[in-house]
């Protein structure tokens, strides 16, 4: 699904630059759910934006469900973002000004589905977050759980081919936390492929393969046992 | 564009703060209510003005003879002289594109002695000896019977056209002048119309006190001979009577023999010079609404520029977001574009309305209070209405195109980044 190879990248910092990536390779196959792990300045959310189509790779390929990502405009970035990725942010990202339902359905409304069936498809998916009953609250009225939750069900409106997760759990509670991704382990039980970036080791392990990453190189690549986080709900 | 999603959006995010737009919305109202009552205020001055030039025909030029003040084959300074009916002739044939030529004498005057009695009844009237052709130029309403007509020039009939002044003068309250005799300077003359005029300036009552009567008439009746005292020439609409005077000038002056740079000996008044001139004035007013509205306007336009840069700031990691999620940079562009314009356009509607209004209610107290002096009915035309909002186009797709660009200049992931 996630093919990459020799993955550069560097930040110039006024005179000096800054080497992020020193050569990145990995691969994730379809239904993986795949944990970056490492520490602050190690790289992890340098490779998810890129991976993310945010930003850009100095060189290297990066091939995504067997489309080469290269050269994009941000159009074409825009698009792609839309058709192949679904993100899940710390800070949950939602606008504030509209209601849960109108935020999950704005993914769909970019791919221009008329409004009717938009608003079914993303009331579907806030049905599987079990938020149905908050449909039409604003964000400022839900607690940071559900508001990840509402992200999640963002994410998934458009059906991508992955869903990229960066620190999803990194502003919520423990309890909340493993609310988070004991949906986000259903939503991988489903078949999607869903990576996740994260510093903390509990959450890692409830993913089936763990990367570590440490100043721009991959250290270690690991399959583990999944822990199920419902054992904690 | 028409969509239901991005509508809502532009009221969501222009009433999120209702204060601010509406500040934002009052530069832009205001810079359009004073085009507006500028350009009113100037038309209602040129209506007042206008109408002060009565309805004469303004393509006209008036001449009459003076001294010569130079020698000109062997003929001495000082010299009086008059025009006579050669020089209508000549000037009708030698001059192109003109309307009337319409030859006049005169008896009587400003204060003169009087001169036409009826039974017991005196009085001091301006009599002329006219063509038919001068209601043309000196328009009048014939209140009663008619106007002298050609039959009257070729038989030289002995009748005459008086005006309201004369009646009320002349007659009872009730006599019916139209059939009776008024002896002009001991000529008896049969009156056949009366005539009421309408001018706007100062002589409205000298103007109602003449008398017409045909030119052939008077000139054999008060031995004129053939000359000529004073003419009103008109040119055909299309050329300027301002751009024939010379050669009309010139052609008298070689009939009359007058030094080609006798600059004083014949005497006129260039109503179309005058005219153009007032134009001029109305133009440059014109000009000056529209200069002082607009740069208003623009100090409104400049705001509501200025509260989208502040919008799109305040959005950046919204805009990131939506980025993220993969709308359009083009969309994202039109959206800035269409608030700015929807907010233009909707404040520039309000201005337009309510100087309509203020107008209207300008109107309401002229005809309450009766005419004021050089002003009258101030008022927009349709044209202005339509141009006011091209202007609210343009102005707003401009004021919002540099906000649209720098929303997209970000780049997201560094929108996402801002907090």
């Amino acid at each position: 699904m996630i093919e990459i190879k020799d993955l550069h990248k560097s930040y110039r910092m006024g005179s000096n630059s800054l080497h992020v990536l020193k050569g990145i390779n990995f691969t994730a196959e379809s239904g993986e759910l795949v944990a970056i792990m490492g520490s602050s300045g190690s790289g992890k959310s340098t490779l998810l934006n890129i991976l993310g189509m945010l930003d850009e790779a100095d060189s290297g390929d990066y091939t995504l469900d067997g489309v080469p990502i290269k050269n994009l405009n941000e159009t074409k970035a825009a698009k792609y973002r839309n058709k192949f990725l679904g993100f899940i942010f710390q800070s949950f990202n939602l606008i504030n000004y509209k209601s849960a339902l109108e935020n999950v359905a704005l993914p769909l409304y970019y791919q221009r589905i008329p409004r009717k069936e938009r608003q079914e498809r993303a009331m579907k998916y806030l049905g599987q977050v079990g938020l149905k009953e908050w449909a039409h609250h604003l964000p400022s009225e839900l607690s940071g759980g559900q508001k990840q939750r509402v992200a999640i069900a963002r994410a998934m409106a458009a059906e991508p081919k992955v869903l990229l997760a960066d620190e999803p759990t990194g502003a919520l509670d423990s309890t909340t936390s493993y609310e988070v991704m004991d949906l986000i382990q259903k939503i991988n039980d489903q078949g999607n492929t869903i990576l996740v970036v994260t510093h903390e080791d509990d959450i890692a392990h409830m993913c089936k393969r763990i990367i570590h990453l440490k100043d721009g190189v991959i250290e270690k690549d690991e399959k583990v046992t999944q822990v199920r986080a419902s054992q904690y709900v | 564009m028409f969509n239901k999603d991005r509508w809502k959006e532009i009221l969501e995010v222009l009433t999120g703060n209702w204060f601010r737009t509406l500040l934002t919305a009052f530069g832009v109202f205001w810079g359009i209510l004073i085009l507006i009552v500028l350009l009113a205020a100037g038309k209602g001055f040129q209506n007042g003005v206008m109408a002060d030039f009565g309805d004469i025909a303004t393509n006209t030029m008036f001449m009459w003879s003076r001294n010569t003040t130079k020698e000109y084959m062997g003929l001495p300074k000082g010299r009086r002289y008059n025009f006579k009916l050669d020089d209508v002739r000549a000037i009708r044939d030698k001059v192109p594109n003109l309307r009337f030529v319409s030859p006049r004498n005169q008896l009587g005057g400003f204060n003169g002695a009087n001169n036409v009695t009826r039974g017991i009844n005196t009085g001091a009237f301006n009599v002329y000896g006219d063509y038919p052709e001068i209601i043309n130029q000196d328009p009048m309403t014939i209140t009663s019977g008619r106007f002298i007509n050609h039959s009257d020039i070729n038989e030289k009939r002995k009748v005459a056209v008086i005006g309201v002044g004369v009646k009320t003068g002349l007659y009872g309250k009730d006599e019916e002048p139209i059939g009776t005799y008024i002896k002009i300077q001991g000529v008896n003359f049969m009156v056949i119309g009366t005539y009421k005029k309408r001018t706007g300036n100062g002589d409205g009552e000298e103007a109602q006190k003449e008398i017409f009567v045909p030119f052939t008439t008077f000139s054999q009746a008060f031995n004129r001979a053939d000359n000529v005292g004073w003419m009103a020439i008109t040119a055909q609409d299309g050329s300027s009577i301002t751009s024939l005077k010379e050669k009309i000038v010139s052609i008298v002056k070689q009939n009359r023999k007058i030094h080609p740079d006798d600059k004083r000996a014949v005497g006129y008044f260039d109503l179309y010079e005058q005219f153009k001139r007032v134009e001029g004035l109305f133009a440059a007013l014109r000009f000056i609404a529209y200069f002082v509205g607009i740069l208003v306007l623009i100090s409104g336009i400049i705001g509501v520029s200025n509260i989208m840069l502040i919008v799109v700031k305040e959005r950046t990691k919204e805009i990131g977001i939506r980025r993220a999620l993969g709308e359009d940079p083009r969309s994202i562009k039109l959206q800035i574009v269409m608030e700015s314009l929807f907010l233009t356009i909707i404040s520039g509607m309000a201005g337009i309305s309510f100087g309509a209004f203020v107008i209207y209610g300008i109107n309401a107290l002229l005809d309450a209070n009766g005419p004021v002096d050089m002003f009258l009915s101030p008022s927009v035309s349709v044209e202005v209405v339509v141009a006011a909002l091209g202007i609210l186009v343009v102005s707003g797709l401009l004021a919002g195109f540099i906000p649209a660009q720098s929303a997209i200049k970000v780049k997201p992931i560094d929108a996402l980044r801002t907090e």
